[in-house]
């Protein structure tokens, strides 16, 4: 090298490739500056560029063409008119990573962003869920993380006054070293304050509100989110944000009152990325260009150099769109809500983001550049090789229990089993009950909330992922998941209208991952179409794996559904002595990738049930119409655990019990893991055949309700008191 | 005229519509006030409600009890107007030195929220005044740092005074001093609770509607 020649630029440490660096060098016809090389390895990195998915997400959406669909994929979060001039907003987010490293901070951050996203469209956000998966529940590592995890979860919203409808929470050794944190937020709007977050306006201001800008958080999506753990990871602590939930609740506030007062003409979350992703996209998305003076913004740190704050991940932050005009009304807002708020950008015409650090220009790049123009990905792809070996391993060849004693012993050890057992110990550190809107919460089928105190109206969601069945078939895995949780919102009675998706998955560098990848993705947006739900939004989270081990793939569904009338919403506890018990679906020998070859047998293979998407519509079409008429006593969807877990729950949820008759194999009839099928208990048994044979759905009164034991006739008896004591011990005994 | 209660909101504050709701369905005018204005707008009775107030950064209703709206909130109970302080609003009074003792991390140091079995020891102040003595009522417990602690003779004093409002029952949830969930000052119109009644006041969203007494039967003795 001769003494003229600059030196190299760190881009790969960075994160970028030779072929990316190449391009920032085309793009801008020169070296970029320290900051713009740092814009662009986060704005292409995997977790923000969406670069090896975005072939696949293009799947999803020919599906978004719907009049009720009012913002789709590629904003913040999708939008829903549910009539009556409302609209609601929800989005389900990974924060795998950050809450392995520290899970407390992770997780509640995870909470906290996702929040900020369902504000960003110009809703107060009024629920949460989250789905988590963890190891082996007595695996070394498993306490640390669920302990803090669910106290980060519950900290943040609790804090925030939101009340968490429920998830789900799993156990299994994929996950050890590579824990899934997936939140949900759902925000309700008037229509007509639907904010988009382009920057449009010449001359308009952008104000940077809430918290300072710190160091917490750098590299958190490309270091974090955007590679595999290797050892040390502890190491990486610093690119973990910490989040501070009465910041965020004063800053939901204020931005409220800036919607209410018409004071805004855009709005954008600072969440990954930062100031450059909120900076570029607004800019990119208007068309426009953005000078921002960098030295404006309130520091915690004075001495952060222009890169650090420009990467910076500092929570409880908002970007706002303000005409010149109203700037002292929105000042004078934020002053009231005790919100910091700076104006530290402007809109211009150049096309050119132009950031300036105390007088010095430096950065001036297209926005477009950054935000759209990522690099794309068509990456190699192949069946995983074990796949056939794992399909021939089928369950048929695992011991099933013999006599009605084996059969009895078989139903106490599921409900008792990490997975199946009561998930109290979880949920009952989250608020369910504040704004007085919730329903329906955990453990039912989904969370029912209402809308306003006004209105009868109501909407109902359910969050479902099953990473084994995936592992088996991700096409079909995908779908499942997408039927399970579709299935849960008609169980309480609601029609699902509206899909969100959280794709966990390992490194897409890996064709065998990428292949897993483009089949769920293949398979949910067939099953999506079928079950008439598009995906409105979501989130792609690669990386998920520990050396060179990638989690099962691991796509999770959130499903929103509507009910005109909450007061009719079915609930799943067995409440009406008396009451007949009838099973809906058909069922079959399908055990490959249960709950019972897994909890008896530690067995993964064969074939996932299979789905008749039909079948599945027909099911769900039924249970809302049931509900309607008032039918049912109680509805409960079967699904992990089958019959046996679903008449458990349903009996310890009501006090009440059941003696039911089941024909030929009862083992089968109890632990199959059939999809399409529920349990609905009934004064009138007549109707609900009636019915079911109207919607061509298999039905068959299998008993009735009362007493103190499940009873199975023939074959066992356990006194709901045994039952109990199994059931909600599990985690208690784990976890303290 | 309907009565007006007045709820407070300071910034974190959660359970503020709940409790608005309260006074709404048991037939009372809930009147929003603002933690930086020191008015009371002539309401006839105020609630401190649940929630977070300025994040419980340094003690949990450390900072609440300087605003502004506590000055008000300070005379208007020396004056004998009837105040309810709602879990985070329990710890406001407490720090405010209207209702004794203080409110400690949970025995079990996480926060819990789940339906909670209680009894009315207490039906002398107007907040307990349409239970019956000893009745059993179900509502809603939720908080990280409920434990009721205060020196054994001020718990005897509570005690003789007939002070202790609302009791645990079941398992103590949090580990406070003889299971007491809520107290009232000595000249009773002062209350403070951890449970939280306005989260039981609809059989659609809560346990049962146990918790709309307490509102319906402040509102009756206002009216008398």
């Amino acid at each position: 090298m001769t003494a003229s020649e600059p030196p190299a630029q760190p881009y790969a440490e960075l994160g970028l490739k030779d072929d990316e660096y190449t391009r920032i060098l085309e793009i801008l016809g020169r070296r970029p500056s320290d900051e713009e090389l740092a814009m662009y390895s986060i704005m292409w990195s995997e977790h923000c560029s969406y670069k090896s998915s975005k072939v696949h997400l293009r799947r999803f959406a020919g599906a978004q063409e719907h009049p009720r669909i009012l913002a789709g994929i590629g904003e913040n979060a999708g939008v829903v008119d549910v009539g009556g001039g409302t609209a609601v907003t929800f989005k389900v987010e990974s924060h795998n990573h950050p809450s392995f490293v520290e899970p407390y901070q992770g997780a509640a951050t995870g909470v906290g962003g996702i929040v900020r996203d369902i504000l960003a469209m110009g809703a107060r956000p009024v629920a949460v869920m989250d789905s988590l998966r963890f190891g082996d529940a007595d695996a070394a590592d498993t306490k640390r993380l669920v302990d803090g995890v669910v106290a980060g979860v519950g900290g943040y919203g609790n804090c925030l006054g939101l009340p968490n409808l429920g998830g789900e929470i799993t156990f299994d050794p994929t996950y050890a070293g590579n824990p899934l944190v997936n939140a949900l937020c759902l925000g309700v709007l008037p229509v007509e304050r639907l904010h988009l977050s382009a920057a449009k306006g010449i001359g308009n201001l952008a104000v940077l509100i809430g918290a300072k800008t710190g160091r917490d958080g750098i590299g958190g999506v490309s270091v974090l989110a955007s590679a595999t753990f290797e050892e040390g990871s502890s190491a990486k602590r610093p690119a973990v944000q910490v989040g501070d939930p009465f910041t965020e609740k004063v800053l939901i506030e204020c931005c409220l009152e800036l919607f209410d007062g018409g004071l805004v003409v855009g709005i954008q979350d600072l969440g990954g990325a930062g100031l450059t992703c909120a900076l570029s996209e607004t800019a990119a998305k208007a068309g426009l260009g953005m000078e921002a003076r960098l030295d404006a913004i309130p520091l915690r740190e004075p001495s952060m150099t222009a890169t650090e704050v420009l990467a910076s991940e500092s929570q409880e932050r908002m970007l706002a769109i303000v005409e010149p005009a109203r700037l002292d009304e929105v000042l004078a807002v934020c002053r009231k809500w005790g919100a910091i708020a700076t104006p530290i950008a402007e809109v211009t015409g150049t096309g050119r983001l132009v950031i300036t650090w105390h007088g010095a220009v430096v950065v001036d790049v297209p926005p477009a550049s950054l935000a759209d123009d990522g690099p794309v990905y068509t990456r190699p792809m192949a069946r995983p090789a074990d796949l056939d070996a794992l399909h021939a391993d089928d369950p048929s060849r695992l011991r099933r229990p013999a006599t009605g004693d084996d059969l009895r012993a078989t139903v106490l050890q599921l409900a008792a089993s990490p997975n199946l057992s009561s998930r109290r110990w979880v949920t009952d550190q989250y608020d369910r009950y504040v704004r007085g809107n919730t329903v329906l919460s955990a453990p039912e089928d989904a969370g029912v909330l209402r809308l306003s105190d006004d209105a009868p109206a109501g909407v109902a969601l359910a969050l479902d992922g099953n990473g084994r069945f995936a592992r088996l078939d991700p096409y079909l895995g995908a779908q499942l998941a997408l039927a399970e949780a579709c299935r849960n919102v008609a169980a309480v009675g609601a029609v699902p209208i509206a899909a969100t998706d959280c794709l966990n998955f390992g490194s897409p560098e890996n064709p065998e991952v990428m292949w897993q990848f483009a089949e769920a993705v293949r398979g949910l947006a067939d099953g999506c179409v079928a079950m008439g739900t598009p995906v409105i939004g979501g989130n792609v989270s690669f990386y998920n794996q520990t050396g060179e081990t990638p989690i099962n793939p691991t796509p999770v569904v959130g499903i929103l559904g509507l009910i005109d009338d909450v007061e009719r919403r079915t609930p799943m506890a067995f409440t009406g002595a008396g009451d007949s018990v009838v099973l809906l679906g058909a069922t079959h020998d399908e055990l490959g990738g249960s709950e019972w070859a897994w909890v008896v047998h530690r067995h993964l293979g064969g074939q996932p049930p299979a789905l008749d998407l039909t079948a599945e519509r027909a099911l769900g079409e039924m249970l809302v119409e049931g509900s309607s008429a008032r039918l049912f006593s109680a509805a409960h969807d079967l699904s992990e655990g089958g019959l046996a877990q679903a008449l458990v729950e349903s009996c310890l949820r009501g006090g009440l019990g059941v003696t039911v008759s089941l024909a030929d194999d009862a083992f089968v009839a109890l632990c199959s893991e059939s999809a399409s099928r529920a349990v609905v208990a009934t004064a009138d048994a007549a109707s609900v055949l009636t019915l079911a044979a109207r919607h061509g759905v298999p039905a068959t009164v299998i008993g009735r309700v009362g007493g103190d034991a499940l009873v199975v006739d023939g074959a066992f008896s356990l006194p709901l008191d045994e039952l109990r004591a199994a059931w909600e011990g599990t985690l208690p005994r784990l976890f303290g | 005229m309907p009565a007006r209660v007045g709820v407070v909101t300071f910034p974190g504050s959660l359970d503020d519509v709940d409790a608005l709701r309260g006074v709404r369905l048991a037939g009372g005018e809930g009147v929003s006030l603002w933690h930086a204005d020191a008015d009371l707008h002539g309401v006839d009775a105020v609630v401190l409600p649940g929630g977070f107030s300025y994040g419980d950064h340094l003690r949990c209703g450390a900072i609440a009890r300087f605003s502004p709206v506590m000055d008000a909130v300070i005379a208007f109970a020396r004056d004998g107007g009837p105040v309810l302080g709602i879990c985070n609003g329990f710890q406001v009074l407490c720090e405010s030195h209207l209702l004794p003792g203080a409110l400690l991390r949970n025995g079990r140091r996480r926060f819990t929220c789940h339906e909670q079995r209680l009894r009315v020891t207490s039906v002398k102040t107007a907040w307990t005044s349409a239970y019956d003595e000893g009745e059993e009522i179900t509502v809603v417990l939720k908080n990280g740092e409920g434990r009721f602690y205060a020196d054994e003779r001020t718990l005897d004093t509570l005690e003789a005074e007939g002070r202790v409002v609302v009791r645990y029952l079941d398992a103590n949830p949090n580990g406070s001093l003889r299971d007491i969930a809520g107290i009232a000052n000595e000249a009773g119109n002062v209350v403070g609770m951890m449970p939280h009644p306005e989260h039981a006041i609809e059989s659609l969203t809560g346990p049962g509607t146990d918790g709309l007494r307490v509102f319906a039967g402040l509102l009756d003795s206002i009216a008398r």
